[in-house]
This record gives structure tokens, C-alpha cells and sequence, in this order.
């Protein structure tokens, strides 16, 4: 067996005195579709924040593919990562955001040309031929030229699917990106999500109060509970016979909310 | 006597003609100053080494508490008897430039701060370079909602050009006052001068009304 896509090893992260991740220890094999639940402030964010590194650890390592993503060897010692690490390692992942982060001043096609000529260097023919390409594949071949503003909150978050998928990456994560649509525009989006799941080999990291799409798809959830992963295994397992009390009550609380 | 007479209208103009060629020019010149190195100071405000921001939040703080006329005289006057000769037109300037570029500096700072911080986590999952960042990302953002709050210190920093024959430029009131010294009458030149205030003025408002209006497009923000 290889080494799994990413690893976080006893990963602590606080806030000030409030420990959000207590030597969180989880472990993503590569094309794993793996979904978090859980309370709210339990953390979910917070996973996903660290591995894209908008946050830094307290304590611990992340490793991607192998390589620690938080740390980098120097003189043989592991020392917190450099910048210059962090761009390298970083651009194995990619992340999509609760409010599309779309940048206002740019169409749809912009959107996803900027990283891959300036972070990848590719000619712009070539960046502009992928872009379209990705924006037909989430539907959205007729909207190139739009402008975030002239787009739905479907089409938005389709958008930065595409961009987030220009680059390449070899992780994808999602953070509840169907919480701030219209309940009309979900499915749209996690349609986008579930074709990326089937027919491409990104791995994939979602948090979700989507149960149902959770169930479907993941090949693994993850309840997180107070800073920790209270219990995790197959959906149906998960779904249908938790071990775990809390586990058990926050399911019956969201069936009964949804 | 009469209140007002043509014959002097006529006779002030070449001065106030110079005049007012100066008193553009070293509008323009100052402000383009104001504008390129008020962005680097908000820039150098927003660096991640507190004693570079704090250093240059005190510089900032510093400018805009002393007096405009304070710091030109300083330069001028000070600065010779340490043997820093500067010309009175590059000393008049280039403070005019320093001091209103410490209040642009502000201007960019909120226009800055107001961009959603969803915008830089944007940029560093796509691991956009900072450099980048900033000037693909962040200042097209930022600058077109504050060019009304720059177009302020422009038309601020016209008017406090008089302060220029301080240090004898004759910028176009000093044309003016002296005109009406060698004529023993002042009426009709200082009138002139207010007028073409007033009129530069309004051109410079509606000058900034369009670029507001055409970056605002240019960026499709509202
Ligand atoms: N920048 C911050 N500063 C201080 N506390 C923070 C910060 N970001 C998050 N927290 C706290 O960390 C905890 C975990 O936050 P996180 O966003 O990961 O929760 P979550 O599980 O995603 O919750 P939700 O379902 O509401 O999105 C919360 O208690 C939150 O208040
Ligand atoms: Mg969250």
C-alpha cells in the first residue's frame, strides 16, 4: 500500500485558549471521497483551512503525498514550512468556499485563466482552451464572458469549481458549498461535484450538511465532536448504526431540522 | 474710481496667465507625486513586520500633524545651513507631494481594508504570488470606490498651492497680489484669480466624476 494522500499527524490548532483540533490523526487515501459532519464549531472549517495552509497549526504535521506540507527538513531537522515550501506543496490542493470567492472584477473565463498563466506560467492560449474546456464540463460553455455578478449562486459556485479545477490539483476540497444557495441551485452544483468524483482522480475532502449527497457519495464520513473525530467509517455504517451516542443525536437532530 | 475696470482686467492677465501655469503645474506634478507614493505608503502599512507598519504608521501620523507651510519651510530653509541646497520648486513640490500622499495614504488603506478577505484566501489557494495578489486581485478592487476620496485631496491640494509663494514660486495668487501692489488695485486680479480657482475646480471634480465612473466600469464593481 502507498502512502496515503494526506496524513495529518496529531495536528493541534488553538485560538487563543480554545483548542478547535485536539491532535487531530486522519488519514486520506488517494481518490478517497471523504465527507465531514458534525456540530457546528466543531471544527469542520478549520480542517480544511489548515491543509489549503489559510491557517497555521498550533502543534503536529500535515503531510501530502508523502511530504510534510507544514514542515520542510532543514539540516536534517523538520522546521515550520517557508514560504517558497508552502507554493510548491500548496499547489496540490485546491479549495472551493462557502461564498464562491469569485473575483468581482473578472468573467467567468478570467476567473480561471489568472492562476494557470501566472502561478503555472502557461501561454494564455492554452490556459484560455482549458478554462472553456472546465467551464463547458460544469455547464457553463455559454457564460464565459459573464461577469460574477450577471451569474446565479449555482452558476457562481460552478465557476469556482472550474477555476479551483485549472489548476490542476491533485486534492479538492469543498467547504458546505451548496450552504448559501437557493434550494433550487443545489443540485445543479452537487451534480458538478458528483461527475468530478466519477470521472476524474482527484481526491476529495467535503464538508456537508447534505446527508443525503454525504451518504451517497463519500466512501468515508467523518463525525467531528469537540475538536475531535468522534467516529468515522462507511456511510451506511455511519448512517444506519452509529456506535457513537453523540453521533446518534446530532443525525436524529439534522433528519429532524431537514 | 470705478468698482471694477476692464483696463486692468486686460492688463493682469499675462501675469495671472503665468501664474496659473504654475499653480498647474505644480498641481499636477505634486499629486502625481501624492498618488504614486501615498500607494506605497499604504502599501508599506499593510506589510506582515510590525516595525516596518508601525514605522511607517508613525511617519504618516507624523506628516499629517505638522503644518503644511512648517514642512516646506523646513526643507527650504533648514536644510541649507546642513548644506542641503534644494531649489525652492523641487523643495515646494516635492513636499506638496509627500505631505498630501501621507493623506492619500489613508484613502488607499480603507480601500483596501474594505475588499473582502475572501478575495486573498482566493488568491492563496490558487497560489497566486503576492505581487500578483496585489495587483491583479486586491488593487482593482480597491482603488475604483475611493478615486472620489483621492479627487478630494486633489482639489484640496489645488487650493493649498498658494502656500507655494512662501518660498517665493510665484504660483498665480502671488502673481496676482503682486500685480495689484505695482498698480495700487487689487480687485479686479484677486477677482480673476478666485474665478479661475473656482473654475479649475469644477473642471478637476468633473475630471475625477468620469474616471470614477469609467474605472467603476472598467472593473464591472457597482
Ligand atoms: N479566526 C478565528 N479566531 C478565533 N476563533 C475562531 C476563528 N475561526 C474559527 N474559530 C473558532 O473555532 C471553532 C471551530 O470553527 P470552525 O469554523 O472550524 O467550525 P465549523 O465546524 O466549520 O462550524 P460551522 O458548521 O458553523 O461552519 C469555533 O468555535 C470558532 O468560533
Ligand atoms: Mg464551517
Amino acid at each position: 500500500m502507498s502512502e496515503p494522500m494526506v496524513r495529518f499527524e496529531n495536528v493541534t490548532k488553538r485560538y487563543g485558549a480554545l483548542t478547535v483540533l485536539d491532535e487531530l490523526n486522519l488519514d486520506i487515501e488517494r481518490n478517497e471521497k471523504v465527507s465531514i459532519i458534525g456540530p457546528s464549531g466543531s471544527g469542520k472549517t478549520t480542517v480544511l483551512r489548515m491543509l489549503m495552509t489559510l491557517e497555521k497549526i498550533n502543534d503536529g504535521v500535515i503531510w501530502v503525498e508523502g511530504e510534510p506540507m507544514t514542515h520542510e527538513q532543514k539540516n536534517g531537522a523538520m522546521v515550520p514550512a517557508s514560504d517558497r515550501h508552502l507554493r510548491r506543496v500548496r499547489g496540490k490542493v485546491g479549495m472551493v468556499f462557502q461564498h464562491f470567492n469569485l473575483f468581482p472584477h473578472m468573467t467567468a473565463l478570467q476567473n480561471c485563466m489568472e492562476a494557470p498563466v501566472s502561478v503555472l506560467g502557461l501561454p494564455k492560449g492554452e490556459a484560455e482552451e482549458r478554462s472553456a474546456e472546465l467551464l463547458d464540463m460544469v455547464g457553463l460553455g455559454d457564460k464565459k464572458g459573464h461577469y460574477p455578478i450577471q451569474l446565479s449562486g449555482g452558476q457562481k459556485q460552478r465557476v469556482a469549481i472550474a477555476r479551483a479545477l485549472a489548476m490542476r490539483p491533485k486534492v479538492m476540497l469543498f467547504d458546505e458549498v451548496t450552504s448559501a444557495l437557493d434550494p433550487e441551485l443545489v443540485g445543479e452544483v452537487l451534480n458538478v461535484i458528483r461527475q468530478l468524483g466519477s470521472e476524474h482522480d482527484l481526491t476529495m475532502l467535503m464538508v456537508t450538511h447534505q446527508m443525503g449527497f454525504a451518504k451517497e457519495f463519500s466512501d468515508r464520513v467523518c463525525f467531528f465532536y469537540g475538536g475531535k473525530i468522534a467516529e468515522q467509517g462507511p456511510p451506511d455504517k455511519l448512517f444506519n448504526e452509529p456506535d457513537n451516542e453523540r453521533t446518534r443525536q446530532f443525525l436524529s437532530a439534522v433528519l429532524e431540522a431537514g | 474710481m470705478n468698482i471694477w475696470d476692464w483696463y486692468y482686467v486686460w492688463e493682469a492677465l499675462p501675469y495671472l496667465y503665468r501664474g496659473a501655469v504654475i499653480t498647474v503645474q505644480a498641481t499636477l506634478i505634486a499629486f502625481a507625486i501624492a498618488l504614486v507614493l501615498g500607494l506605497a505608503f499604504a502599501l508599506i502599512r499593510q506589510s506582515n513586520n510590525r516595525l516596518v507598519n508601525g514605522a511607517m504608521a508613525e511617519t504618516v501620523e507624523f506628516i499629517r500633524s505638522t503644518p503644511l507651510l512648517l514642512q516646506i519651510f523646513f526643507v527650504y530653509f533648514v536644510g541649507p545651513q546642513f548644506g542641503i541646497v534644494i531649489p525652492a520648486w523641487v523643495a515646494g513640490i516635492g513636499v506638496l507631494g509627500i505631505h498630501y500622499a501621507a493623506y492619500c495614504s489613508e484613502v488607499y488603506r480603507a480601500g483596501i481594508e474594505a475588499v473582502d478577505g475572501g478575495q486573498w484566501e482566493a488568491s492563496i489557494a490558487l497560489n497566486l504570488s503576492r505581487s500578483r495578489t496585489w495587483s491583479r486581485i486586491i488593487l482593482p478592487q480597491a482603488i475604483p470606490p475611493i478615486v472620489p476620496g483621492l479627487g478630494n485631496y486633489f482639489i484640496g491640494m489645488f487650493k493649498d498651492t498658494p502656500i507655494l509663494a512662501a518660498i517665493a514660486i510665484l504660483e498665480m495668487l502671488q502673481q496676482a497680489k503682486n500685480f495689484g501692489a505695482e498698480n495700487y488695485r487689487y480687485i479686479e486680479a484677486i477677482t480673476m484669480a478666485g474665478a479661475f480657482y473656482l473654475v479649475f475646480s469644477l473642471i478637476a471634480s468633473a475630471i475625477v466624476q468620469a474616471v470614477s465612473f469609467w474605472l467603476n466600469r472598467r472593473y464591472h464593481l457597482q
